[in-house]
């Protein structure tokens, strides 16, 4: 399948892709998102503005906060060690996306703007309080991962803003962890489950809940997370938590005939427990 | 648009429309057939060749994003008229039925025990996910990514 003509262009710093960029033209990572939705004409850009080589966006630096160009790979960020220290999570959810020639080329940015309900990263950087930075012509700005993402494929980037960097917070004294149920076909997430605690002893002080895949976006859970705190993450902790997740996706669920919302409402109080039972090993 | 790369080792240029996709560059352009198109939507692995020595899906790159890289596919990868370890070891262990899947599995296979000698059959597996055989052919193909493992494990 070819897609629709397009003139491209290929931009050698942030400042010429933003001017390069015109009404009807999507900036090009991996294309590993874009490309698929061009052949099926669910997108037609006239113009695509390629900032995979724009040497700025593809860096991962760990500096306090971590921070990840919007134009790393998802195989750069599984296999960085600085990834791995400071946001296990997010390098598990990057090693899940498609399979190793799909992650050599697939960069965060990409995947987020295109927001795919059923990708394994957006669950992830929902949990661990990741921020998006966006440069458009009128300046930059930063929104955090829970408002970025909006509905179905539908996120807070704007006609022409390109996705920056994506910083997480220092997490050295966090356990956090990405789980998914996959399709047995697609390998996309029935349900993807991310979680982020920070334990006191034996005792959950601060907890975080994210919810993919079985819902139209990444949801932050802060029922489920409010059922973990203060508790020693004790089975009847963890059942309370699988049901207060069930209330905090409600409105938010999807599903199909093989995988209905029912299904997956269920699947996900199963998951949060393996996510947490990684998280805590 | 004018795109320059290197192919098997030989410097190509060509004019192409834009939207020109990498896989039909190397099997319309430069008459490269032994990359095939099964899904055409970067799920099946038959179009898999390397890009810069990464394995990559040629249907789903834009013939544009590989402008100035170093590419193979499965007619470059025997040296001196020589089959490599992997092509042999897929001949040895009868790792196909019908041959589509073929030239994919065999380069993202190559790519993996390169960086991955001594590989497990669990890891060969994992590896191999985003490759589909679809006469389910996969014992034979694990089994001859598995010898070149262990013949690379032993070498090294």
């Amino acid at each position: 399948m070819w897609p629709q003509q397009f003139d491209y262009q290929r931009a050698d710093s942030v400042e010429s892709a933003l001017a390069a960029i015109g009404d009807n033209g999507k900036f090009l990572a991996g294309g590993h998102s874009l490309l698929p939705a061009m052949k099926l004409r669910l997108s037609t850009p006239d113009q695509l503005v390629d900032i995979s080589r724009i040497d700025a966006l593809r860096g991962i630096s760990s500096n306090g906060n971590l921070s990840i160009g919007g134009a790393a790979t998802h195989a750069e960020i599984a296999a960085s060690a600085a990834v791995g220290a400071a946001c296990p999570a997010l390098a598990q959810a990057c090693g899940m996306v498609g399979d190793q020639a799909v992650r050599n080329f697939g960069t965060l940015g990409g995947n987020i703007a295109h927001a795919d309900p059923a990708s394994d990263p957006p669950t992830a950087l929902v949990a661990c309080g990741a921020t998006i930075h966006i440069q458009g012509a009128d300046g930059s700005r930063s929104v955090g991962a829970q408002d970025f993402f909006v509905d179905l494929f539908e996120t807070d980037l704007q006609d022409g803003e390109l996705i920056t960097s994506i910083s997480l917070p220092d997490c050295s004294d966090c356990q956090c962890a990405y789980v998914k149920l996959p399709h047995p076909a697609s390998r996309y997430a029935i349900v993807g489950v991310a979680v982020c605690l920070k334990m006191n002893g034996g005792t959950c002080a601060q907890a975080d809940v994210a919810v993919g895949g079985a819902t139209v976006k990444a949801v932050k859970c802060a029922g489920a997370a409010a059922a973990l705190v203060g508790s020693s993450l004790d089975d009847a902790a963890l059942a309370a938590a699988a049901a207060a997740l069930s209330d905090d996706i409600g409105d938010w669920l999807t599903g199909d005939v093989a995988y209905p919302e029912a299904y997956r409402s269920a699947m996900a109080g199963v998951f949060l427990k393996r996510a947490i039972s990684a998280a805590s090993s | 648009m004018n795109v320059s790369m290197t192919i098997n080792g030989e410097a190509v240029s060509r004019e192409v429309e834009a939207r020109t996709l990498l896989v039909h560059f190397i099997r319309e352009d430069l008459d490269l057939t032994g990359t095939k198109i099964g899904c055409d939507t970067s799920q099946c692995g038959a179009c898999t060749i390397h890009v810069n020595g990464k394995i990559a899906k040629a249907c789903t790159l834009l013939a544009a994003q590989a402008d100035g890289a170093d590419i193979t596919t499965i007619e470059g990868l025997a040296e001196n008229g020589e089959h490599h370890p992997m092509q042999t070891a897929f001949w040895e262990n009868h790792g196909l039925q019908c041959g589509y899947c073929t030239p994919g599995m065999i380069m993202a296979s190559a790519a993996f025990v390169r960086d991955n000698p001594g590989a497990s059959e669990d890891e060969i597996r994992h590896y191999l996910e985003g490759n589909i055989c679809r006469c389910t052919g996969y014992h034979n193909i694990v089994k001859a990514v598995k010898q070149v493992a262990d013949a690379a494990a032993g070498g090294a």
